[in-house]
Formats: C-alpha cells, sequence, structure tokens
C-alpha cells in the first residue's frame, strides 16, 4: 500500500476522520451540538474537493479500486447529495430534538460506501461498500428510538436488507466458484474467455446479485419494504433512502454489467424487462391511492428505479449517459420534494403530512410552493423540466435497442404520474389552507432548493453542462 | 425584423409572473388592466410581423429566431427556435387577438371573483404556453406548450374549485388529455428514433423523400392524431369538452373554443408532410371528423343548458376542420379555424353576458324575450349564430363552404363525408337558431326576483368587435367562384403538403358546380333555420304535443296544421328522440363511462395494490423470495 | 479423506435454505434475525468450499469480510430490536404491522 493508494481513497479517508471526530465530539462532557453539522458540511466539502482533484485516474490496493471519471463523477454526485440530505436534516432534527453527532457521523459512513461501491473493482469491495452503506442506514431508518413507526421502519429495513443481503453474498460465492476470482476483470476474462467452471453457476451468482442491487434500487417485487420503511423513518431520512442507494445502486450495476457481464445479457432481457415493466406500473398505480406525501413519493421512488431499469436492460452508451443524467436530476428533486414535506410536518399535528397539509401553501409561502411545485413537474417529466429531458433520452435510448413496447408502457406510466404528482400542486393553489400564516424556511433547506432549481430548471433549460459531464463519465466505462 | 419574436411570447410571461408573484398588491381591475396589456404588446408584435410577412416574396415568409441551443450534443441538436411563418402568423393573431378581447371582456365578467388576480395570472400563462405551441419549430417545445396549455385548462376549469362537480370536471378532463398526450409522446420519440431531428421543418423536408414505409408513418401519424382527438375533443375523446364548460365562460371562449381545442388541427395541419403520405390515417381523420360533426350537432339540438349548446357545436365545427384535414384540404381547416373563433368567442362571450345578465341563470327553459333587455347583446349573438350557420356573405358562409366543397372534389362528387357536412350544415342551423330563439324571443320563462340587464361596456365592446370580425373574417378566404381570390388559400400554400387525393387539387375548375353546391347549403340552411322558427316561435309546444294529438287529426281540417304535424310526429319526434338517445346513451352512458371506466380502473387497480402492501416483513419477505425465484427461472427460460 | 465440492455446496444450499424458511416462518424477530446469520453462514461454508476447490485463498479471506460485517449487522440489529421492545414491549413481528397500505 503505497501513497498512491492512500491519495486515491483520500475522499474516503477523510470522511471516516471526520465521522469518528464527530462521535468524539458527541461523546464530550458538554456536546457543541451546534457544531456538529458544520464538521460533517466541512469533512463533505474537503471529501468533495479531494474526490475532484486529487490522486490519477487507475487501479489502487492491488486492483480492488478504480478512479476513473465515472466513478469521480458518481462520487461528487454522491458527495453532494450527501451534504444536501445533512442540511435538510439539521432543522428537522432540531425540531424535533434529536440532533445527536451520530446522525451525521452515520450519515458519512454511508457515504463512503457508496463512494467505496461505485469505485469498486472487486465484488469483496462492492460487498462491503454495500454493507457500509446498508447498515448505517438500518440505524438512520430507526434514528427516533422513542417513536414506533421509526422502530418498525428501523426493524422492517434490517431484516429484509439483512435477507436480500443473503441472496446477494450467495451470488458473489457462486460467481466466484465459478470464476475462482471477485475481482471485475478476472471475472470478466474466466466469463468471455468460456474457462468459467459453469456457465450455469455464473448465471444463477449474477441473478442472486441483481437481487441484492434490485433490493437496494426498490425494484418490483423488492420494491416492499420502500413505502413502509420511507414513511416510519424521520422524513429527513427518507430523502436520503430513496436517494442515495439508488445512486450507488444503479452507477455500481451498470458499471458491473458494462466491465464484466456484457456477454451474458442475452439471458437476462427477459427478466429485467419484466422487472422494469413491473416496477414502474406497480409503483404508479399505488401512487395514486396515497394521500401522505411522504408514501406518495416513496411509491414514486419506486416507479422512477422502474425508468431506470429500463437504462439497466439495453447498457449501451446512450443507455447510460440518459441513465446518469437521470440519476442525477432524479436525487436531487427527490431530495428538495423530502425536504419540503418534512417541512409541511411541522404544521400538522399528525406525523405525517397528507396532501391535505398542500392546501393554501401558494398563499402562505409562494417561493416554497413553488419549488415543490417545480420538482413534482420535474418527477413527473413535464417539459422543460430536466426530468422530462431525463426520460426523453432514457426512452429514446431504449426505443433505440428496440423494446417499442416497454417505452408505450413506459410513456403510458408516465402519464399516469401526472395524476398524482399534480394533487398537491392543485392542493397548494386552488384550495385554501386552514393555516394562513407562513411556514418559516429554515436557512440550512435554501441549498437544497437552490439545487433543485439548478437542476430541474437549469439543466432543463441549458441541459447542455450536465449533458456533458455525464457523457464524458459514461464514456470511461461505456 | 425576427428580433422582437421572443417579445411575443415574453409579454405574456410578464404578465403571468407580475399577476401570479404581485397580485396581492393589485387591486382586481388593476391585474386585469396588466394581464390585457400584456396580451395587447403580443397582438401588436404579432400584427406588425404579419405585415412585414406579406411584404416578403412569397416564397420567403419565414421568419427564424433562434433564441439558444438547447440540446447541443450529438445527434440531438434541440434548438429554441420559434419560426413566424404564414401559419404561426394567423394562430399568433387569433390567439393574441381574440384573447385580447376575452381579457378585456374578463375585466368585467371576474370583476366580483374573489380569485381574479389568480385567475389573470393563469389566463396569460395559457397565452405563454398557447404561443410557444404556435411558434416553436422542435416538437418538444410544441409538447410543452401543449401540456402547458392542458395544465392552464385543467387549473381554469377546477377554477371555482369549492364546488366538487367543476373539481371532478378538471380531472375528467385531465385524465382524457392524458390519453391523447401519449400518443403523442410516443410519435414523438419515434419520429425522432427515424429522423433523428425533431425539427418540424426538418421533418417535414426530410418526409417525402425519405421512402418511408407505409406502416411506420401510418402509426406515426395516428399516434399523433391520437393526440389531436383528445385534444380537439373528437370521436371517442371529446366527452371532456361539455363538462369543461363548469369553468368560467371567457374560459371557455378562449381556450375551450378558440384556441387550445383547436391545438389537435394546428398539429396536423403543421405536420401535414407527413400526413399527406398516410392515405390510410387520412381516411381515418375524415371519418373521425364526420362523425364528431354530426353526432356533436345533434346532441346540441336537445341541450337546455346554453353553454353545452356552445360545446357541443364546437365539438361539431371542431368535426369540420378535421374533415378538412382529412380529405387534405389542409388550408380549408385552417380558414374555418380562424373564422370559428371569430364567431364561436363571441357566442360565448354573448352566453356570458347572457349569463351574467341573468344572474348565472344558463338554462334556456328559464330564459325568453331578452331582446329588448340586453339589445347589444342580442344583436351581437345574433351575428355570430347567422356566421356560423353560414348566411352567405358571413364568415362561416366562405370557411364552411370551402371544406364541403374539398370533401365534395375529394371523391369526385357525392360521397357520405359531403353529405353528412351537409346535414351538419343545416343541424347547425337548427340548433343555433334554436339557441337564438329560445334566448330572446318567445315568452319571459325567468322566475321572479330575476332582473336581467345589459353587461356593461367593457363586456359588450368586445362582442361588438368579434361580431364585426364575424362579418368581415371571411373575406380572407373568398373563393374564386365568386369572384374572388381565396387569398388565405394562397398565403398558407407554401406549408402546407398535397394530399394525393386532395379536394384542392381540381379546386380552379368546375365554378358552376361549386356555385350550385353553395346555393345548396345555403337552402339547407334556410330551411332548417325556417323550421326552428315555426317550432321554438311560433308554436313552441308543437313537438311535445304533436304525438298526443294524434287521433283528432283527422278531425282538423285546418290543412297546413295537418302538415305540421305530420311532419312533427314523422320527422323532429324520431329526430328528437335520436338526439335524446345518442346524448343519454353513446354520450353519457357509454363513452363518458368508459372514460370515467378508465379513470376509476386505474384507481382501484392502485387500491389493490395498496392493500397488497400488508405491512407484515415475512409477507414481505415472501415477495422477495419470488422474486429470486422469478430471476432464477426466467434466466433458466431465456 | 475430502468431501467433493458438489456434497459441500449441497450442504451449503441445504442451510442456505433453512435459513430462508426461519426467516419466513418463524414469529420472533431474534429467531428470524438468527435465521438471516444461517443463511450468512452458509454462504461462508460455500466460500471455503469454492476456495479449496480453486486452489486460491481469496474465498476464505472473503469469509473474513463478511463474519465481520454480519457481526456489525447483528450489534445493529439487536439494538434496533431492543429500542422496538421497549416501545411496543413484543419481539413478534407478525404483530409489527403498522406501516401498511
Amino acid at each position: 500500500m503505497g501513497s498512491a493508494d492512500i491519495l486515491s481513497t483520500l475522499p474516503e479517508l477523510v470522511l471516516i476522520a471526520t465521522a469518528l471526530l464527530l462521535l468524539v465530539m458527541e461523546s464530550a462532557a458538554e456536546p457543541h451540538r451546534e457544531l456538529l453539522a458544520a464538521t460533517a458540511l466541512g469533512g463533505l466539502a474537503i471529501a468533495l474537493v479531494t474526490a475532484l482533484g486529487y490522486g490519477a485516474d487507475g487501479l489502487y490496493y492491488s486492483g480492488m479500486l478504480q478512479v476513473d471519471p465515472y466513478a469521480r463523477f458518481v462520487s461528487a454526485l454522491a458527495l453532494v447529495l450527501a451534504a444536501l440530505a445533512i442540511m435538510v436534516a439539521v432543522p428537522y432534527l432540531r425540531r424535533t430534538l434529536e440532533e445527536r453527532g451520530e446522525y451525521y457521523s452515520l450519515m458519512l459512513f454511508a457515504t463512503v460506501g457508496m463512494l467505496l461501491m461505485v469505485k469498486a473493482q472487486d465484488l469483496t469491495m462492492v460487498f462491503l461498500g454495500l454493507e457500509l452503506l446498508s447498515i448505517p442506514l438500518y440505524v438512520l431508518a430507526g434514528f427516533y428510538r422513542h417513536r414506533s413507526s421509526s422502530n418498525e421502519a428501523g426493524l422492517k429495513y434490517l431484516l429484509l436488507g439483512a435477507f436480500a443481503a443473503g441472496f446477494f453474498l450467495f451470488g458473489i460465492a457462486l460467481l466466484y466458484g465459478s470464476t475462482g476470482t471477485t475481482s471485475y476483470s478476472g471475472m470478466a476474462q474466466a466469463i468471455n474467455s468460456g474457462t468459467e467452471l459453469s456457465r450455469v453457476l455464473t448465471l444463477a451468482g449474477f441473478g442472486l446479485l441483481l437481487v441484492g442491487f434490485a433490493f437496494k434500487v426498490a425494484l418490483a417485487p423488492f420494491h416492499m419494504y420502500a413505502p413502509d420503511v420511507y414513511e416510519g423513518a424521520p422524513t429527513s431520512m427518507s430523502a436520503f433512502l430513496s436517494t442515495g442507494p439508488k445512486l450507488a445502486g444503479f452507477a455500481t450495476l451498470l458499471k458491473l454489467i458494462a466491465v464484466v457481464f456484457a456477454g451474458t445479457m442475452v439471458h437476462w432481457w427477459t427478466a429485467i424487462w419484466i422487472l422494469a415493466a413491473l416496477t414502474m406500473t406497480v409503483g404508479n398505480l399505488a401512487a395514486l391511492r396515497q394521500d401522505s406525501l411522504k408514501r406518495m413519493l416513496a411509491y414514486s421512488s419506486v416507479a422512477h428505479a422502474g425508468y431506470l431499469a429500463l437504462a439497466i436492460l439495453v447498457t449501451n452508451y446512450d443507455s447510460g449517459f440518459a441513465m446518469l443524467f437521470y440519476l442525477t436530476v432524479y436525487v436531487l428533486t427527490t431530495l428538495a420534494a423530502f425536504g419540503i414535506v418534512s417541512l409541511l410536518e411541522e404544521g400538522e399535528e399528525s406525523a405525517m403530512p397528507g396532501v391535505e397539509a398542500c392546501k393554501g401553501l401558494a398563499r402562505r409561502n409562494p417561493w416554497l410552493a413553488a419549488a415543490f411545485t417545480l420538482a413534482l413537474l420535474s418527477l413527473a417529466g413535464f417539459p422543460p423540466t430536466a426530468g422530462f429531458l431525463g426520460k426523453f433520452f432514457l426512452f429514446n435510448a431504449t426505443l433505440d435497442a428496440g423494446y417499442l413496447w416497454l417505452v408505450i408502457l413506459a410513456v403510458l406510466n408516465s402519464l399516469v404520474s401526472v395524476y398524482y404528482y399534480l394533487r398537491p400542486v392543485v392542493a397548494m393553489y386552488m384550495q385554501p389552507g386552514k393555516n394562513t400564516s407562513a411556514l418559516p424556511i429554515p436557512r440550512m433547506l435554501i441549498p437544497a432548493l437552490l439545487a433543485l432549481a439548478v437542476v430541474a430548471l437549469g439543466a432543463g433549460f441549458i441541459p447542455a453542462p450536465l449533458v456533458h459531464a455525464t457523457a464524458s463519465a459514461i464514456s470511461a466505462i461505456l | 425584423m425576427a428580433d422582437t419574436l421572443y417579445l411575443l411570447v415574453l409579454f405574456p410571461f410578464i404578465g403571468f409572473l407580475v399577476n401570479g408573484l404581485g397580485g396581492r398588491w393589485l387591486s382586481g381591475k388593476q391585474s386585469g388592466l396588466v394581464a390585457s396589456l400584456a396580451v395587447a404588446g403580443s397582438f401588436l408584435i404579432g400584427a406588425q410581423l404579419f405585415l412585414g410577412l406579406l411584404a416578403r416574396p412569397e416564397d420567403n415568409r419565414r421568419l427564424v429566431q433562434t433564441l439558444f441551443t438547447w440540446l447541443p450534443v450529438g445527434e440531438l441538436n434541440i434548438h429554441v427556435t420559434y419560426v413566424f411563418d404564414p401559419l404561426a402568423a394567423i394562430m399568433v393573431l387569433v390567439i393574441t387577438g381574440v384573447g385580447l378581447l376575452i381579457h378585456i371582456y374578463s375585466i368585467g365578467y371576474m370583476r366580483d371573483d374573489p380569485g381574479i388576480r389568480r385567475y389573470f395570472a393563469y389566463l396569460n400563462l395559457f397565452t405563454f404556453m398557447m404561443l410557444n405551441l404556435v411558434l416553436s419549430d422542435s416538437l418538444v417545445l410544441l409538447f410543452m406548450g401543449w401540456e402547458g396549455v392542458g395544465l392552464c385548462s385543467y387549473l381554469l376549469i377546477g377554477f371555482w374549485f369549492s364546488d366538487a362537480a367543476k373539481a371532478r370536471a378538471g380531472m375528467k378532463a385531465f385524465v382524457v388529455n392524458r390519453i391523447g398526450d401519449a400518443g403523442f409522446l410516443i410519435a414523438m420519440i419515434m419520429i425522432f428514433d427515424r429522423f433523428g431531428t425533431l425539427s418540424m421543418a426538418d421533418i417535414s423536408w426530410l418526409a417525402p423523400g425519405a421512402g418511408i414505409d407505409t406502416t411506420f408513418i401510418t402509426t406515426v401519424t395516428l399516434l399523433m392524431f391520437v393526440g389531436a382527438v383528445g385534444k380537439s375533443a373528437q370521436v371517442p375523446l371529446y366527452v371532456w369538452l361539455p363538462d369543461a364548460m363548469a369553468g368560467p365562460t371567457p374560459v371557455s371562449a378562449l381556450i375551450h373554443a378558440a384556441t387550445m381545442v383547436t391545438a389537435g388541427v394546428y398539429l396536423v395541419a403543421r405536420n401535414s408532410a407527413l400526413f399527406a403520405l398516410a392515405p390510410i390515417t387520412m381516411g381515418i381523420i375524415a371519418a373521425i371528423g364526420t362523425i364528431t360533426a354530426l353526432l356533436a350537432a345533434i346532441i346540441a339540438i336537445t341541450q337546455t343548458d346554453i353553454k353545452k349548446v356552445l360545446a357541443y357545436s364546437t365539438i361539431s365545427q371542431l368535426g369540420y376542420m378535421f374533415i378538412a384535414l382529412g380529405v387534405g384540404a389542409f388550408s380549408a381547416a385552417i380558414f374555418h379555424l380562424m373564422t370559428h373563433a371569430f364567431f364561436k368567442a363571441l357566442l360565448f362571450l354573448g352566453a356570458g353576458s347572457v349569463i351574467h345578465g341573468m344572474g348565472d341563470e344558463q338554462d334556456l327553459r328559464k330564459m325568453g324575450r331578452l331582446r329588448q333587455l340586453m339589445p347589444t347583446t342580442f344583436m351581437t349573438m345574433t351575428i355570430g349564430a347567422l356566421a356560423i350557420a353560414g348566411l352567405p356573405g358571413l364568415a362561416g358562409f366562405f370557411s364552411k363552404d370551402e371544406i364541403l366543397w374539398s370533401a365534395f372534389n375529394s371523391s369526385g362528387g357525392i360521397s357520405w363525408i359531403w353529405l353528412v357536412g351537409l346535414a351538419t350544415a343545416g343541424l347547425t342551423a337548427f340548433y343555433m337558431a334554436r339557441m337564438l330563439f329560445l334566448t330572446f324571443f318567445g315568452e319571459r320563462r325567468w322566475a321572479e326576483g330575476v332582473k336581467p340587464h345589459e353587461s356593461p361596456s367593457v363586456m359588450t365592446v368586445p362582442l361588438i368587435i368579434l361580431a364585426f370580425l364575424s362579418i368581415v373574417g371571411g373575406y380572407a378566404g373568398v373563393p374564386e367562384a365568386l369572384g374572388g381570390h381565396n387569398a388565405l388559400h394562397h398565403f398558407l400554400a407554401p406549408l402546407m403538403a398535397t394530399f394525393q387525393a386532395s379536394g384542392e387539387a381540381s379546386q380552379a375548375a368546375n365554378h358552376p358546380l361549386e356555385l350550385l353546391l353553395m346555393l345548396l347549403s345555403t337552402g339547407v340552411v334556410l330551411v332548417a333555420a325556417y323550421y326552428a322558427y315555426r317550432f321554438f316561435v311560433q308554436q313552441p309546444g308543437l313537438p311535445e304535443t304533436a304525438a298526443g294529438k294524434f287521433p283528432q287529426l283527422y278531425r282538423l281540417s285546418n290543412r297546413r296544421f295537418y302538415v305540421d304535424e305530420i311532419y312533427a310526429l314523422l320527422i323532429i319526434r324520431p329526430f328528437r328522440a335520436l338526439a335524446d338517445l345518442l346524448w343519454k346513451w353513446i354520450d353519457v352512458r357509454i363513452i363518458d363511462n368508459l372514460v370515467n371506466l378508465a379513470g376509476r380502473t386505474t384507481e382501484r387497480l392502485g387500491g389493490a395494490l395498496r392493500l397488497m402492501q400488508s405491512g407484515l416483513i415475512q409477507h414481505y419477505a415472501s415477495l422477495l423470495l419470488l422474486g429470486v425465484v422469478f430471476i432464477l427461472l426466467a434466466v433458466a427460460m431465456g | 479423506m475430502v468431501a467433493p465440492l458438489q456434497h459441500i455446496i449441497a450442504v451449503a444450499g441445504l442451510l442456505f435454505s433453512i435459513g430462508v424458511l426461519g426467516v419466513l416462518f418463524r414469529r420472533n424477530a431474534i429467531i428470524v434475525f438468527m435465521s438471516i446469520e444461517i443463511m450468512l453462514n452458509a454462504v461462508n461454508l460455500a466460500f471455503v468450499a469454492f476456495s479449496r476447490y480453486h486452489g486460491n485463498i481469496d474465498g476464505q479471506v472473503f469469509v473474513f469480510f463478511s463474519m465481520t460485517l454480519a457481526a456489525a449487522e447483528v450489534a445493529v440489529g439487536l439494538a434496533i430490536m431492543v429500542a422496538l421492545f421497549r416501545n411496543l414491549k413484543t419481539t413478534d413481528i407478525s404483530k409489527i404491522s403498522s406501516l401498511k397500505y
């Protein structure tokens, strides 16, 4: 392990050091809680700079990790996402008097997990990254230990997550058994040269691997936990739960398929086709009947996983580019949407704000209502928001690959989705609310709203910068 | 000169921002003023550009302004480009011109409404979206406008949200339009996949020479047409339009008569190069148009709500436009679109004036004898009704006859399309006359306490201007048979593709025949209007009592009465029964229910899926295991 | 005598299935959790067997990682269950379904 290795994982090391520091701060006799968030954000900022600027591209740690533009792009996005998720969480935690260092510390550990997953060049690293992402999230979902809903969310996520991880691990074992190695390059060589022990073993192994990813990104029928967990978890956490694992999961899966399993994909078309179709349909239909905003967004996130699965089905340059673009837009808009929902909770007596809570928001907080509308329209794929472009790229890449019926289904689905995305909009603009005083908007939420505006509107009107960034990132692996 | 093109769209957007964000500092009147000024600005720019366009040689009438390149990557090159060509010019003038009048009218109509600022904000946003729809060269931008106007329409239909029925009407419009949009979106993706561009100018240029297989072009055009059917309220997706009348009346005039609902017609005309290559699609368009024109006209006869009469009339007239498109007379469709915008906006605003003056009464049965009390409204609405009925010399006459003539020509003689078109012309005259007579003539039937009064001049002046337009609007396209030279047709000609079986191709010749047909249709109109007069003014109870008196018929010596009774019995009554049947069964029960069913089934499925989410961990784990088994099985089989 | 690979994998598969069935049918959250541990250990067994078969130690190294992570998971899991038990006074997962639909 040389200094180049250390340099290549500088972001991870910075994050781990910050996370440990946060734990120390929290356990001090008189913890300065107001400094916790600032410390965590500082760590993330340094990590972002190092992720973008330090270390040359290449393989590190005896081929365990690989730094390339693709990994850099996804890492940067993950770091920004984590920072925004922390900012969304700060006012929420303070309001509910639960601000503790562990929250931020665990967020940072989870972020390290995400970074390791996309950098991984070996299934060992993928597994470690996945678990490092998951275990803190189990805790965070159940972070409000005095709320039984939070407890339940934690338990559900933990048991089902560990169950799925069992299959995932079994998949790795089978792949190792078949190819005799866990490194991407070794497996790719064995598979492409046909020297593996048995093709059946390889396929079964990848199938089980797929289960693990499908669980993380919430593809139907592995999605069942998602609505419950997102609903029960603290809202600031739902924002991260519905974005972080999807980002890491899809990014890693795409790379894995592109680098290792491209040759065997012909066996998977039917399965992924059906998974994608099922996921988007189930997600959208179930979202139609939700009154709780959190559950609605949860099902919406399931539906978006279905669209994203189209990219996995096709796995070529176009679809990979579309997926990265879509993911970028999706994670930032969803995060902001959850952030806004977390604000709405305050005004209501119940912990779960429904569509009701939106009533009259346009009069109380015109800018907040505009931001929420923007997020929902982008998620629904209204032109000229970036959400529309993302769908357009994605569907177009899928059609190019010859999946006309799947595209038609996806279009129909996205049109159905408009119905439930517009319900809060209608409530905000067209129905008077009981409460007319303006909600105070915490300063910490503003960066998330700005990021939303930049990505949903900015990248909608001037998509070129984001398109170039994602295109150059994707050309590293496809 | 094209430099000012962006101002066209900018003005309404500024109006929207001012009213939407700064509304709380404006009084209702100021808000209306801002909104009207914004549209007036667009109108002036549009007029100036239009004059500039006219000054140019015929083959170079195309102003282009590229604001910025939206997507400069690889094969995708989407520019935000506005194109002002003859077709766009006409649409822009209609949208901003008629739109301006409706904005002004709204200041009076919505005066006492607490949501007036929101109303004007939406109205400006609508204008912005609509202008984007007609000015953009890229299908993507057009789709943005398309979705945008739908959204505004949805917001405005449900404007008075306190009323649950109205909120539901907004929902229905929404669901139906989803079906249409799906078609449009898929067509768009398929077009991009094939042509590698979304610029309509490029597509029109590429399509004829590309040697594209018929299946593809038929599929794409049909999908586009599905979008048009939804937006322009054609059979079977028309059900939302009558319900959309729940919104404020000026909204019905602007969105559901003059502009948004014609977007489908515009879409087909704009892509005429594609459609002209797909004879199957063209046949279907003509058929749908014909069925719609007839069905809606029949239903209009028995409606008792004044706005519903106009709504079905709009559907029927849109059907006319689709007939024109289907037979390849693209410019005739646009001509009718324009004249229809004038007289239908006039009729709606007039109806609004009546409703306003009657204290929010919409039932024709509770009106009558209003002509002295509302002279201006009466005069202008009469002109509107005469124009839509096609009285020679008024706007509707020229555009309708161009369509009928094209339909006649396309099959080289009498065809069922032409016959139905002719019949519809008669029906139109009949139900319009009925509406007019029931409103302004006969006995007073309003309840005690209602004090009908003429509307303020802020409302009547737009009516007068529209009435003027309904008279002169047709002179833009006087056919050669009448000594004109069909200026509008030639103005649009460079943009319109020629359809092989086009009704326009052989139009040059045979002026005598064309004149004969005009006389025929005028005759039909006059006869229909006469019977409306007899039934609704002279002997209002006639159709109802006809059957009851049948046994005594022979004892009556009054021969005229005898004929009328027979006529009423044999023709009017069955006809009314048919209208009732169509409305109550096909419209309300079947089509309406199908649409509702589609919405409900989707919701129910959602509900069922919701119930699967039992909250039990082991239940979820079992499904997860099922997923594992499925994945392994799928790979074993694949 | 060394057992052939197939036999060991079969045992691992059997063990894994036992774990799966435990997850699906036991009601006590802690036993469910232990069943998951059985699944993970079945995989570990497979790893070791494959490692021996291929003659490299990658698989055995992997087992260490997986055991470590399983331990971490247990620590977190038990903590969550303790918190849950304090609030709901039960570990019966068939009674924990307030979040649904």
